[in-house]
Formats: structure tokens, sequence, C-alpha cells
């Protein structure tokens, strides 16, 4: 495995991320980058310390997996907890549950693109890192800092007004939700719905352009071939809340469609490797090597037949055109299929806002546990997101099986961050924007791990050339 | 007056305290104009540096946190607990009821969905888990603490601007304190 003789770059940002993450790229003799690993630095064991709790807390102690994408393991969960009662939730629980999840979607989506992405695109990478920042983007192009932040707070603000809590709502309960929606929280969100129309149109704008004005770049962009996996509704649409798993291939050939969640396991393995905390799942039928998956946002978008709303549609023809209705494999398209994205999220806010039944008092069904084992699924804003419970009679649980979504993302990761390391890293010198190019290719997974340590701007970056061993041989910190 | 220095920590936590520090939303701009956010997980590769403020959310879980806690403890004037997490380990110390060797063989060698053919996670990349998981207070003094999982972004933004205005925050206002 590890030959000493060779020598290792550590991109390590330690400031950043205080031990959530590191890269580290092989090298060889003659300077060639050889190996990338992106080693992440967390861990909480929520699969061993669930285990005893019953199984009607999991919505709630689940949702602390994450505070950028709650609401998904909150819904992962409680269709779990829902298969093991066999209720079903009521109508207007159910749409409750499904505006939530919009919600934070189109929140997520706003942070990785206003706040984190833009300063790049606006300001450049090669621009002041102590500027590039959503502070920075303030100073310059104060109405798209101000904008960005109010997307942001439109879908943070569908989960207050439904629940009374921004982030770990409560009440996401089997059978529902707690909690119905009053009439006057209904109509202040749907007056904000055309602001946030506005602002993601001013985002996609802005995608576009850059994409027409560093075509080479955008192009060759870590565009090396995955196989994909999405949720699609029943004709093939683009969905995130409720739907049928499907696998596409690199051509964009269907490999398995229709897909109950339930049956994940068929499809998906992971391998528990030395280097990292995360795992590395692959497509069961195709193995370890051959089964690099992605999902998210683009992996939704390359393997959905269509858009459930007009305009995202428009945008989605678009998109489909960028490899002639193939897959699209550039990584960088991940930031506009996340505004597309986004765009439907409203237009589906929008829809559900004005359904009648939105505002019914009726929004849970009770049941009482009946089946040992809950598996649901959703599709976070970072990919498909499966919760697995196995109970006993009593409805405590004995085992718990998660399966995240930038852990799905994780062999194609090390992947990209090798294809952008080799296109710019030649020989021992390091530049400081070659870094940040390195960096970015993680951050168009926008990974859940480091969302919130580049919420306000950038990433810092400590190189350190090391033997196998870890012994340090050099270190470069970024200038600033 | 100089300018103000915040830095903001992310330890064992979810990063749902630091989303709502960002639930702030267009105050951020008002925050901004009374201080310099100099880390907050951003800027550059640089220590930690000397601030007034720092904001940590998270428990300490490694070897890693407890190295930074200490000298995040020294740069600081003021240190806040942001958080349960960092208050009392909240769903991070979960683990502190099992043995740290259990819980990593559930994740890496027990899961249902694991092929034959993996390894424990031991590389010296990696960061070294303590057995248990300690709130900030444990480790360090701890000057305010803002409650809640995560506290409210108006929680957060009112400490920060009695802090910034040179007024010491009265955190038992209830209303402020809006956590779940
Ligand atoms: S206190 Fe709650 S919101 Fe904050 S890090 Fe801990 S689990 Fe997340």
């Amino acid at each position: 495995m590890d030959n000493s003789n060779k020598k290792q770059i550590v991109i390590s940002p330690v400031t950043r991320i205080e031990g959530h993450a590191k890269i580290s790229l092989q090298m060889d003799d003659s300077g060639q980058v050889t190996d990338a690993r992106f080693h992440v630095n967390e861990f909480r064991g929520f699969e061993k310390f669930c285990e005893g709790r019953l199984y009607t807390e999991m919505p709630v102690i689940s949702a602390r997996i994450c505070g950028i994408c709650p609401v998904s393991h909150a819904i992962s969960s409680v269709k779990a907890c829902e298969m093991i009662q066999g209720v079903e939730p009521t109508y207007a629980g159910n749409l409750l549950r499904r505006l939530m999840h919009v919600g934070q979607n189109i929140s997520s989506h706003a942070l990785a693109f206003f706040h984190l992405s833009s300063p790049d695109l606006l300001l450049g990478y090669d621009s002041d890192p102590a500027k590039r920042n959503i502070l920075g983007i303030a100073e310059k192009y104060r109405d798209v800092a101000i904008r960005g932040i109010r997307l942001r707070k439109f879908g943070q603000e569908i989960s207050e007004r439904i629940t009374g809590k921004k982030i770990h709502a409560m009440g996401i309960a089997p059978g529902g939700i707690a909690f119905p929606l009053t009439e006057e929280n209904r109509l202040a969100l749907l007056n904000w719905i055309p602001e946030a129309k506005e602002t993601i149109h001013i985002g996609i704008n802005i995608i576009k352009k850059f994409h027409d004005e560093n075509e080479a770049m955008v192009k060759s962009f870590s565009p090396t071939p995955t196989l994909y996996l999405g949720t699609v509704g029943s004709g093939g649409q683009h969905e995130l809340y409720d739907g049928k798993l499907r696998f596409v291939d690199a051509d964009g050939v269907i490999l398995q469609d229709h897909v109950e969640p339930k049956r994940y396991l068929e499809f998906i393995a992971e391998r528990s490797v030395n280097w990292s905390y995360l795992k590395s799942p692959y497509y069961k039928p195709y193995g370890f090597e051959k089964g690099i998956y992605r999902v998210g946002p683009l992996a939704r978008l390359n393997v959905a037949s269509r858009m459930k709303t007009p305009e995202a549609q428009v945008e989605f023809e678009q998109f489909k055109k960028i490899n002639n209705s193939k897959p699209v494999h550039g990584t960088f398209y991940f930031h506009y299929a996340r505004l597309i994205e986004a765009l439907s999220g409203i237009e589906e806010a929008e829809i559900i806002l004005n359904d009648k039944l939105i505002t019914d008092k009726h929004v849970q069904h009770f049941a009482r546990w009946n089946n040992h084992v809950g598996i649901g699924c959703s599709e976070a804003p970072r990919g498909t997101l499966f919760h697995h419970y196995i109970t006993e009679n009593t409805g405590k649980i004995k085992k718990v099986n998660l399966l995240i979504a930038t852990g799905q993302n994780n062999p194609a990761m090390n992947r990209s961050i090798l294809d952008v390391a080799q296109q710019y890293i030649h020989g021992d010198k390091i530049e400081e924007g070659m870094l940040n190019r390195v960096e970015s290719a993680i951050r168009c997974y926008d990974p859940c791990l480091s969302c919130s340590t580049h919420a306000m701007g950038d990433m810092p970056f400590m190189v350190e050339l090391v033997n196998a061993e870890g012994k340090i041989l050099k270190r470069i910190a970024r200038d600033n | 007056m100089s300018k103000k220095k915040i830095a903001t920590v992310w330890l064992g936590g979810c990063s749902g305290c630091h989303m709502s520090l960002l639930d702030i939303d267009e105050r951020i701009l008002e925050v901004a104009q009374l201080a310099d956010i100099v880390k907050c997980p951003i800027v550059d590769g640089k220590e930690f540096p000397e601030v007034d403020i720092a904001l940590v959310e998270g428990a300490i879980t490694s070897d890693e946190h407890l190295k930074e806690i200490l000298h995040i403890r020294k740069q600081s004037k003021i240190l806040i607990s942001l958080g349960d997490c960092a208050i009392m380990t909240n769903v991070t110390g979960m683990r502190n009821y099992f043995n740290l060797k259990d819980v990593l063989e559930t994740s890496y060698v027990g899961s249902i969905s694991n092929d034959d053919a993996g390894e424990m996670p031991n590389h010296w990349a990696l960061l070294k888990l303590k057995d248990k998981v300690y709130p900030l207070q444990e480790i360090v003094e701890v000057d305010y603490s803002i409650p809640g999982c995560p506290p409210s972004a108006d929680a957060i933004f009112y400490v920060l601007s009695e802090l910034l205005n040179d007024r010491i925050p009265d955190l038992s206002e209830a209303k402020k304190m809006k956590h779940g």
C-alpha cells in the first residue's frame, strides 16, 4: 500500500475544519499526482447509541446528525417509523412535511450557491482569500449578497412558520406532523414566492455567464463519468420527497428503475476504509471498483426524465443539451443543477401553498408498533438518504443503519480531487489558486461535513508534503 | 476604537449551531460593521489568532479537539459555549454510555450494508477519538453559555451585539432564550 519512497501532499484545512477533513495527494518521483484521499475526520456513532431507544424518538435524535439537512433526516426517519407502524400520514400532514422538505432544499442550495460558491464565481478563484466570502460579496455586490441571504431565510422560514423552529424542528412524527399551518403563515410564505423566484433567476444568470466566460475550464472540470442514483416520481419526473429509486449508467442507460427504497440493500453495499471515517458505498452489481455512483443535484437531474414544474423544465431542457441528453459528468455542473432544483422547489412551494387543504387541521394519524423493520428514504439536498431500523417487540431499537448522501459521493469525490490535482499540480510547486481549485472540486459536491465550516467564506489551506508515515517534509500555508 | 475580532469554531457537533448563527440573516452585515470575523471556519491556514470573542459549537470528542480548545482559550478574551453540545455534550455525548470500541465496530464492522472487505479507520491522518465526549467547561473556563439545540438566532445575535457594544448580556431574559 503506502510506499514510503513516495511523497504525499496533505491538504489539511486545519483552521477551517479543525480536523473534520484533510486531503492527501500522493506524488511519484516525477512530481505527478498519483492518488488522492479525502480523509473525513468526524465520527459520532449514531448507529450504536440509538440502540435501545424507542423508535419514535428517532426523527428527533437523527435530525441532530446534520444541522443543514435536519428535515431530510427527520423525513427518512419518520418514513421508517411509519413502515414500523404500518400507517400512512394524513393528506395535510404529508403535504406540510413535503413543504418543509422543499424549504430545506431551498435554504441549503441557497447557502451552497450564494454564501459558499458565488465568491469564487463573482470575485474570482485567485482573488484575495480574506475577501472571498459572503461579506466580500456584500461589499462589492450588495444586492446579490442580501438576496442570497434572504433566499436562504425563505427556506428556513418555512420550517419556522410550520413548527416554530428553523433548525431541528419538533413535530415531524409518524402519521404526519404535530402542527397545522395557520392561514396567516400560509399567506406570509406565499407572498415571499415572487422575490425568491427573482433571486434564483439572478443566481442562474450568474452561473450561465460564468459557464460562457469560462467554457474550457467548466467543461474540463473533473468530467470523469460515474453511475448516478436518484429518486423519481411515477412518470420518471424529478422528485425529492417521495418516489422510487432509479440508477443510470454513464451513458444514461437505465440500470434499475422504480425500485422501492426498502430494497436498497440489493443494490448498494459499502466498504470501510482505514483512511477515513466516511465509508465508501458502491453499486453492488458492479462491485467496489466499478460501482462508483453519484447522488445529489447533478445525479437527480441526470436520472430524471423531466422536471415537475414549468420554469424548472425550461432550464432542465438547457441542462440536457450540455451533453446531448446524456448524463452530464462535469462536476462543475453541480452548481447549475442545484439552482435548477432550487427553482423547482420554489415553484413546488407555491403549488403546495395554494392547495386548499394545506391549512387543514387533520394533520396526524395515530398508530402503534406493528412491524419489526422500518426503512425510510428521501432526497436530502446532497442526495439519497436511507434510514433503516430493526426493532424488538416493544419498539426498542435493536439495529440502525444510516446511508448518508455525502457518504455515497465519497468515492467520486476522491476521484474528482484526483482529476483536478492531476490537472493543476505538477511537481511540488504549489500555488494558492491551484489549491483553491482542488478545494472547489469538493465544494461542487457541497459535502455536508464542510458546509457550515465554509459557511462564511473560504476554506484555509495548509499543505504538507509528507512521507507515508506522516512525517512532514515541507509545509506551505496559503498566503493571506 | 479598533474593530473587535470574532472567531467561531465547529468541534463535535452537527453544524446546526453555526446554521443558527447564519439565521441572523441580514443582521450579519451589522455584526460585520462592529467586528471582523477573522476565523469562522474561514480565513486561511494561519494559527488561531488572538480574538475578543470565540463562539464554540460542539463537544470535545478527540485529541485534536482537546488541543484546539486549549489553544482557543489562550487566544480568546471571551469564550462562549454555543449550544447544548458544547455545554453538556447533548447528542454528541450519547456515545458516552457505550465503550468506544463497540461504537466504532457497530459502524465499521457490524453495519448491515457493509461488505466483508472493510477495515477499521486508523490512518495517521485521522484524529484519535477520546473514550468519552467532554463538554467545554470540563476542559477550559467558559465565560458565557448560550443554551439550545441550537440556540435561536435571536439569542445569538443578542449576545453578540451586547458584547460588541461592551455591555454584559443578560441571559436570564427568557424571551431571548427560546430554544428546543
Ligand atoms: S447543540 Fe444541537 S444544533 Fe448545536 S451542534 Fe449540538 S446537536 Fe447540533
